[in-house]
């Protein structure tokens, strides 16, 4: 059992509310990552909310050069989230976008001070374990040869550094290999890979040769958008390698046959 | 209205209201990095541009410099006005001094040059001519194929700071490091192009 | 190899009928040229990331950096002035140019007022920017380009794709081609037996020069630095065609971006230290020259530029770009520049840094000006390495928000917008893809068919994670 450490203080369990911030990716496309993240905290003694009227942080809307309509659910994730003591998000980019973003955003008057006020609670999910939990063993238990792709709001937006490494060398099972050139980009940029598909795909294909060159069965990251992008090709590809959530592995507690970390976007995968 | 005039007022119109910025000098600046070990560190970075470098003591420079010009086959070596008398003498090698009958064409047929510097930087591997004694205008070290360049210790600073605050603006500054060389084909560094493909760099302790 | 390019701001043949995806999808083809360039790329990014891990004081450097940029971009009238008075006072002769045509003019100008009709020239952004030695001709002047790179580009009859090394999309071996076949066009040829080892190539561009650099009696500079209290011009190099053109004419003319300011002469210690390991990664570059004023018995002419800079001024995110020293870093570590290479962004200003550049000092009102904004993926490597901090990937977003968009996203934005406002719209959205689902085409239609074309689309799930919760009280029914 854990007590929270937020802000410094370590407050008995029960006292504290965290909020889920699931992102309409995951909400919409990937249920199985929030529901990871739901067992995983849980195991870990942090019993999540989730705020029914949240939607989407607006990092679509703004990136593509929407900024008004971005603005909007950027007002309305904040809404959304206020009076949590923390807020956890499996989704690097999404997090990236709160924490860089919203304060660069217009808004009513009050939304800057809302900003500021919330922004320092909003935790990606591998911050909140090791930073805010202080936990790097989850007691999860993996055994497969695993590969960590940061993809590039992580690492150079959040600066997670080797947080996510420290998580899964911590699975029992788990065989952790290194990722060639892993900082490059894999080439999703959001609406980048419809705009500049040819680019977008060619980087893809970079990305996807050395995921190959592991050898590994897994690709992780914590970034399901980055990971149907690379996902969408490996199966495209039929190189038979699973992407995975960081999420899902870290729920993950006894010998999995297949069922959990299904192949994204395989035709008539398990679904 | 002048494009004087025009080109101030538009960057007065764009920068009205802006908060003027303070300059954050936390970096390692002159006087702060450990002066000690400078020959040793500045022999090896200017050897990491594959340029030639020796150190002797004072009383061997003379014979250094005659062996070396006398292994490059040199026979006409210009030398800057300035350059420490007594001048070396090397058998079968004219040391001319730099004058009026000396243009670019007739600096083309030179074989090298003999020069001192202003000051020379650790840090970098590299060394400064300020057009001072012994250094001569910067046409003498950039035509002629092979330059030997004489760097006494006490003007090797540390690092850029140092060798910034030492020096003085309003003298033609040349900061050479290493021979010629180019990164234009392949990016990969390539030594010799237009300027003195060989640099030998003799420092004196 | 496309040939539309926007020299800036001039005249646009054709430019505005193509944008950078299209441009970007024949380069990505180009098989030979992303070799090249993955190659070259590569090579450097490993040599600077060296060279910054060297000095513990990387992140204070950079940070003064970018402080004494901003500090002069706000006092930028001040500083010109103060620039005009030293330069001045060393015997110069300083002008003011409030576009390219008036730069060119006054270059123009001053070369026919020598009597000469050859000039040499030292690798410049900003002449190309205004197309400077296509102006000269017309006057009846030729520029020869000395740099190289610029030699390389000049003889081919190519475009320039990259800052540094505008050449540097060709490869060894079309180097020798280029060299072989066009030298004896412009001057002294390529020896016969011309091998693509680097050194002889370096050394046929050396005999190929040196006469010109001997002889020619004007020469056009840019410069990388302008020193406000001094009146210093600095330029870094590393061949010493830099000093040539600097040293040995009778006329020095040089031609720089307002920008180019730094207030001190102090200043110099931290871009010294932070250029030379941005761009090429070297502790120091092989040669940088300063000077002030009328040098060694030359006339120096000072053309200072504006060409647009101040709009990029006047807009208060997009002005970081002005901070740029022209490093390259940027492009160097961009994995989008690295599959299409410079000329896929039509512009001399290519890469991260173009991508922020080009639209701010023309305007976005051709369709290349418009895409390039979106030549990213917002990766943020670029603004990683940059020296001076320009937050790039911010920049783009904020020119993003500036272009026109097409009808058909503007209004699937508009849709994607309304239903992501409320909760209950989205809920109800989900419920209805989960019931269609197997109805989903794996081609999707339209612009989103360039996703399905090399990937799988992801499976939509019969419920939604916010239906799950609402059913199972978060797992806990
Ligand atoms: S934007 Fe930054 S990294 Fe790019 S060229 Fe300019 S200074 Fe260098």
């Amino acid at each position: 059992m854990y007590g929270l450490t937020i802000f410094g203080l370590t407050i008995q369990e029960g006292s504290v509310r965290v909020a889920l911030f699931i992102t309409c990716v995951n909400d919409t496309l990937f249920p199985g990552t929030g529901r990871a993240v739901v067992t995983l905290l849980r195991r870990l003694g942090v019993d999540v909310d989730f705020p029914a009227a949240q939607t989407c942080c607006g990092q679509m809307h703004v990136n593509t050069g929407y900024r008004d309509e971005g603005a909007r659910l950027a007002h309305h994730t904040i809404a959304a989230f206020s009076g949590y003591d923390a807020v956890v998000v499996p989704s690097g980019s999404c997090a990236a976008m709160v924490r860089e973003q919203y304060p660069r955003l217009p808004g009513p008057p009050g939304f800057a001070a809302a900003v500021a006020e919330t922004t320092p609670r909003v935790h990606e999910l591998t911050e909140f374990l090791v930073d805010v939990l202080g936990v790097t063993d989850v007691g999860a238990y993996f055994p497969h040869r695993v590969t960590y792709h940061p993809t590039c709001h992580s690492l150079r937006g959040l600066h997670l550094g080797d947080r996510p490494l420290r998580l899964l060398r911590k699975v029992r099972g788990l065989e952790l290999v290194p990722l060639p050139n892993e900082e490059e980009c894999c080439g999703f940029g959001g609406t980048f890979a419809v705009k500049n598909a040819d680019v977008s795909a060619a980087m893809c294909a970079d990305k996807v040769r050395a995921v190959l060159d592991t050898g590994a069965e897994v690709l992780c990251a914590a970034d399901n958008s980055c990971l149907t992008h690379i996902g969408g090709t490996l199966g495209r590809q039929k190189t038979g390698v699973r992407v995975m959530h960081l999420a899902e592995i870290l729920a993950a507690t006894e010998p999995v046959t297949g069922a959990a970390g299904v192949a994204r976007g395989g035709r008539g995968g398990a679904a | 209205m002048s494009s004087r005039e025009r080109i101030l007022a538009r960057i007065r119109a764009a920068v009205a209201g802006a908060p003027d910025v303070e300059i954050p000098r936390a970096y390692r600046g002159a006087g702060d990095l450990p002066d000690t070990g400078l020959v040793d560190l500045f022999a090896r970075r200017v050897g990491d541009y594959r340029a030639v470098v020796h150190v002797v003591p004072e009383t061997g420079a003379a014979e250094r410099i005659s062996a070396s010009l006398t292994a490059r086959g040199a026979r006409r070596i210009v030398v800057p006005g300035g350059f420490p008398e007594p001048w070396p003498s090397v058998p079968g090698v004219e040391l001319m001094t730099d004058g009026p009958g000396l243009g670019a064409a007739e600096l083309d047929t030179v074989d090298g040059v003999l020069t001192t510097c202003a000051v020379a930087v650790a840090e970098t591997g590299t060394i400064v001519l300020d057009a001072g004694p012994g250094q001569g205008r910067r046409a003498l070290t950039l035509v002629p194929d092979y330059h030997l360049c004489v760097v006494r210790a006490d003007q090797i600073v540390a690092g850029v700071p140092d060798a910034v605050a030492r020096l003085v603006p309003d003298r033609p500054l040349t900061w050479i490091s290493g021979p010629s060389a180019t990164s234009d084909i392949e990016l990969n560094r390539i030594e010799g192009v237009h300027g003195p493909r060989t640099l030998e760099v003799l420092v004196v302790t | 190899m496309t040939r539309t390019f926007l020299g800036l701001p001039g005249p646009r043949p054709g430019a505005a009928g193509e944008g950078f995806p299209a441009r970007a999808a024949r380069a990505v083809r180009d098989s030979q040229l992303r070799f090249n360039l993955r190659k070259a790329t590569r090579t450097i990014r490993a040599r600077r990331a060296g060279v910054v891990s060297e000095l513990p004081d990387w992140a204070e450097l950079r940070r003064a950096g970018k402080a004494i940029k901003d500090h002069t971009l706000r006092n930028l009238d001040a500083y010109l002035l103060q620039l005009e008075e030293a330069v001045t006072r060393a015997g110069g002769h300083v002008h003011w140019a409030a576009d390219a045509a008036e730069a060119n003019r006054i270059v123009a100008g001053l070369v026919r007022a020598t009597g000469e009709t050859e000039v040499v020239k030292v690798k410049s952004m900003v002449t190309q920017e205004t197309g400077l030695n296509e102006a000269l001709l017309a006057e009846g002047i030729t520029a020869y380009e000395t740099d190289l790179a610029e030699l390389i580009v000049q003889l081919g009859d190519d475009r320039p794709s990259h800052i540094l090394v505008p050449a540097i999309h060709r490869n060894r071996a079309e180097i020798r081609e280029v060299f072989a076949g066009r030298m004896a066009g412009w001057g002294r040829p390529a020896p016969e037996d011309l091998t693509d080892d680097p050194p002889a190539l370096a050394e046929a561009a050396r005999v190929h020069l040196r006469e010109r650099f001997l002889a020619t009696k004007v020469a056009i500079s840019g410069a990388n630095f302008a020193v406000a209290e001094t009146g210093t011009m600095v330029v870094l190099e590393s061949e010493g065609n830099g000093r040539m053109c600097l040293t040995l004419p009778e006329t020095l003319i040089t031609v720089v971006g307002i920008e180019k300011l730094v207030p001190t002469w102090r200043d110099l210690e931290v871009f010294l230290q932070l250029l030379p390991r941005s761009s090429t990664g070297e502790r120091m570059n092989p040669y940088t020259s300063m000077w002030t004023g009328a040098t060694e018995g030359q006339e120096f002419h000072l053309v200072l530029l504006d060409n647009g800079r101040t709009g990029v001024l006047a807009d208060e995110t997009g002005r970081q770009a002005l901070r740029c020293i022209r490093c390259s870093a940027c492009l160097n570590v961009c994995p989008v520049y690295e599959r299409v290479g410079g000329h896929a962004y039509g512009s001399v200003y290519p890469g991260p840094i173009g991508a922020i550049l080009t639209p701010q000092l023309h305007g976005m009102e051709s369709e290349l000006e418009r895409s390039l904004p979106y030549a990213s993926s917002l990766c943020g490597a670029c603004y990683e390495v940059c020296p001076v901090a320009i937050d790039i990937p911010a920049v783009l977003v904020h020119l993003r928000a500036k272009t026109r968009h097409p009808v058909a996203e503007r209004a699937g934005m508009a849709a994607a917008g309304w239903v992501l406002e409320r909760s209950g719209r989205l809920a109800r959205m989900q419920r209805l893809g989960g019931r269609l689902r197997r109805l989903a085409p794996e081609r999707l239609p339209g612009p989103m068919g360039g996703w399905s074309d090399t990937r799988d689309v992801p499976e939509l799930p019969a419920e939604s994670f916010r239906a799950w919760w609402e059913r199972t009280d978060g797992g806990r029914r």
